[in-house]
């Protein structure tokens, strides 16, 4: 039992980054008293990213001062259920974020809408190519709402961004420069597209020549003079080379820091409590009412805080363990394949191709933003015919750079010798004459890719550690084995002087250790019936209906694209069902 | 700003023979220092008199050898010794880092298949401390002398040893340490020189890093064309 117990409030938010600033903004003038609890430390541009000290790789990049503490919490790893998990001891394939802005401060930017297909995966799938075409382990379904009910809320985002980038189409029609492929827009980026560098400009060369349709990735990087709806005003891209793994000095990367937080904090209805890790969202007797929430301060104190609303908007791995300890749903059983909490739990299938030039190319790498490149869709989702290829999903293709960091961004041939003078001789001679070409792919949920709860490790609080059962499956071994004699493809039309092929065989395993991507998803899945899904599309719990719980932890399968832009959308959907019509009738916004 | 000393010894050397210096004879144990033929670059940046505060005489010895040899100076420029790496190395052990503040070490430890990641319950400093001990016993063993007191032919084929799994030790698997110190070796090497390594950025220039600029919005417009400006650090340091 909690020593302590603070006075009520309307709203509990827990977790401080994209989801829970966008919530409370908007809610914000609802008159609510709003409390956001963050379990990290306060951050803001200034003092915490300042010119110079943020270009700092070793201290960010490689000693991931903006994460989590792994030391105090992490997660366990076991490939399958027969295995024993292992505990996540060092990070390397995914960083959860940490603090306030969260895993929104030292994103990449990298700012997509769905493709119309990936919000219907089951049914587009089935109606292609057969029922029997999905694997009979294989969870892949529907999300509860489609493109158009979600297009004005993709809109507001990237507005609220000042995202940069070329539409490829405005109200059904297609525009030169832009993704072929995207859904229907109604309005064009805010800001104009980011600049290439030499190594898109090749890419894209090489892949307009095989047919394909490359286009300049849309990101969440302002590159204008330009102030979102909320009045806050963003910085002019520099181009600086720091945005992976850092904050950003220039007000030009879209955090919460640069786009939400100024407004938000004008308003005297809303508190901020740093240093806050909320420990379980408490219920009253029935099970069906959440009271409030508890959590640990920085003196170590238990603290009760109740309130009328509790929105878990958390990194997607604990949100995920917050439903588990605090016994809201039902667990999900991979012998059974019944309950719902931890199910459809999903990674990304990546694999990249590295380009080793002569003298006479030069690609600068150090001048970056976190999401400069050129895409292509052509291999994405059900943009081609699988029929005879048997797998579901895709992959984006791409030549991204994301900086030069020369700790972490350092690409030498795989003859180089790995130290002594010939490393520097390698490390000198390719710095500056190598690219990458890159491609980023969906996975779909099975029934033996999960979440539960660790039954050994704990984490600094005595509380068990989340448990990730998970390996990769035939269905995306497959895929990305296509998309690497496509990627290779192009790379061959790019003549370089020798290329490194990097994409997993048919026998890999994932591997804890390269990092891979944060795009974790799954565990706590949006569907239409409490029997598929944790939250309805309102990201409202069924099971107890004042508990909304936010970001990738909803998504019911992993799409090729970065997270963000759903979660944002999707965020500023559930506040707008909270305003508009819970407030209204509080109770359940879907009848189940 | 630092004061360049007019001397004919190579800064390197002097780096070396005045840090060992500080070592008291005895435990020296009497052999020569570490030898010295690699070309030696100047080096105005880094302290000829620093001393460790985490290693002690023998371990110093070790890092300073294997150092120069993991990144020697040569034709492309100064290595890792003069660049002040371990120094760098020395400096890391007192951080959080060192002490495995960083990552989950919470019992039970158990051996798993490598693609679950680090299991070890070795910490940075107790990496160091007991696979130094365990290279340095192995060379008295072999060749009656610690790594630090072998040619360069030797200390490359044990770090190649090392580097492939070939040898290893009880307390501490032999490749365990090799990551370690390569690692951290790369990172003084080429991190900003604020945290000890790097100290002329000499490793930046070489390979065309501009460090700290942070402003390309110009080079964006100008594909395939070289940056011109050299290298500056978190601090302004630039590169001579």
């Amino acid at each position: 039992m909690a020593a302590i117990k603070k006075d009520p409030v309307d709203m509990v938010i827990v977790g401080f980054g994209w989801t829970g600033s966008l919530m409370a903004m908007e809610l914000a003038n609802s008159g609510l008293r709003i409390l956001a609890l963050e379990r990290g430390e306060q951050r803001d541009t200034y003092p915490d990213f300042a010119y110079p000290r943020n270009t700092d790789e070793l201290t960010y990049g490689i000693r991931l001062k903006l994460f989590q503490n792994a030391s105090r919490e992490t997660v366990t790893v076991r490939h399958a259920t027969a295995d024993t998990a292992m505990p996540y001891r060092r990070f390397g394939s995914f960083l959860p974020g940490d603090g306030v802005g969260g895993a929104g401060v030292h994103w990449n930017g990298m700012l997509w809408r769905p493709l119309e297909a990936d919000l219907k995966m089951r049914s587009t799938v089935t109606e292609r190519y057969g029922k029997s075409f999905i694997p009979p382990d294989m969870t892949v379904q529907d999300y509860p709402f489609t493109y158009a009910e979600m297009e004005p809320y993709f809109d507001k985002f990237e507005k609220i961004c000042g995202a940069s980038g070329n539409a490829g189409n405005i109200n059904g029609e297609k525009i030169e420069g832009g993704n072929p492929f995207e859904a229907p827009r109604k309005n064009a980026y805010p800001t104009k597209a980011q600049k290439r560098q030499y190594g898109g400009d090749l890419f894209a060369q090489a892949a307009q020549g095989l047919g394909y349709h490359p286009f300049t990735l849309p990101a969440a990087i302002c590159t204008e003079s330009y102030s979102n709806p909320y009045g806050v005003q963003l910085g002019v891209c520099n181009y600086c080379g720091f945005c992976e793994r850092f904050g950003c000095f220039n007000y030009s990367k879209a955090s919460p820091q640069t786009t939400v937080l100024p407004a938000l904090y004008q308003h005297k209805n809303f508190e901020l409590r740093t240093q806050a890790q909320v420990i379980r969202v408490n219920t009253d007797s029935t099970g069906k009412k959440a009271t409030g929430v508890t959590y640990i301060d920085a003196q170590g104190q238990e603290i009760e805080q109740p309130a009328s609303i509790v929105v878990l908007s958390t990194f997607q791995l604990n949100n995920v363990r917050l439903l588990l300890l605090s016994k809201i749903g039902k667990p999900y059983d991979p012998l059974t394949g019944e309950g719902v909490v931890g199910k459809n739990y999903a990674y990304q299938m990546n694999g990249g191709i590295k380009l080793f030039f002569n003298k006479q190319k030069i690609f600068n790498p150090f001048a970056a933003t976190g999401a400069t490149g050129v895409f292509m869709d052509d291999f994405n989702s059900e943009n081609f015919d699988h029929g005879s290829l048997g797998f579901v999903g895709g992959a984006t293709i791409s030549a991204t750079t994301t900086g030069g960091r020369p700790i972490q961004q350092m690409s030498t041939p795989s003859s180089a010798p790995r130290w002594g003078s010939g490393w520097k001789s390698a490390i000198k001679d390719n710095y500056l004459h190598n690219m990458g070409v890159g491609s980023s792919g969906s996975v779909m949920p099975y029934k033996q890719c999960y979440l539960d709860l660790d039954p050994t490790y704990r984490d600094v609080h005595g509380q068990p550690l989340l448990r990730m059962t998970f390996d990769w499956q035939q269905n995306e071994l497959k895929m990305t084995n296509f998309i690497k004699e496509k990627a290779e493809g192009i790379v061959k039309a790019m003549a370089p002087d020798h290329y490194d092929v990097g994409f997993m065989g048919m026998n890999a395993h994932y591997d804890v250790r390269p990092y891979q991507s944060t795009h974790t998803t799954g565990g706590a899945i949006m569907g239409d019936n409490p029997k598929n899904s944790v939250v309805n599309k309102y990201l409202q719990s069924w099971d107890v209906p004042n508990v909304f719980v936010l970001g990738a932890c909803c998504f019911p399968q992993n799409l090729a694209y970065n997270p963000t832009g759903i979660v944002g959308a999707t965020a500023l959907f559930a506040a707008n069902a909270i305003r508009t019509q819970y407030l209204g009738n509080p109770g359940p916004l879907v009848q189940a | 700003m630092e004061k360049k000393i007019e001397t004919q010894v190579p800064s390197r050397r002097r780096f070396l023979q005045k840090t060992l210096s500080l070592i008291p004879l005895a435990a020296a144990g009497g052999s020569s220092i570490v030898a010295l033929s690699a070309p030696a670059a100047e080096s105005q940046g880094v302290s000829d008199h620093y001393v460790p505060t985490y290693f002690n005489n023998d371990e110093w010895r070790f890092i300073l050898a294997a150092c120069d040899r993991l990144i020697p100076s040569d034709s492309n420029g100064p290595g890792a010794v003069s660049e002040g790496v371990p120094v760098f190395i020395d400096k890391q052990m007192e951080l959080p880092y060192g002490f495995g503040h960083l990552w989950y070490m919470h019992p039970p430890f158990a051996s798993a298949i490598p693609e679950l990641g680090y299991q070890s319950s070795l910490v940075p400093r107790e990496t160091y401390r007991q696979g130094i001990k365990a290279i340095n016993q192995h060379c008295q063993q072999q060749f009656q002398q610690p790594f630090a007191s072998l040619g360069h032919e030797q200390q490359d084929a044990i770090l190649h040893d090392l580097d492939a799994g070939k040898l290893t030790f009880d307390n501490v698997p032999g490749k365990l340490l090799f990551e370690q110190l390569l690692e951290n070796t790369k990172e003084g090497y080429l991190a900003d020189p604020l945290h000890g390594g790097n100290q002329t950025l000499a490793s930046w220039k070489m390979i065309g890093f501009p460090g700290a600029r942070a402003d390309y919005q110009d080079q964006m417009n100008l594909p395939n064309q070289p940056y011109p400006l050299g290298p500056v650090s978190i601090s302004g340091k630039r590169s001579v």
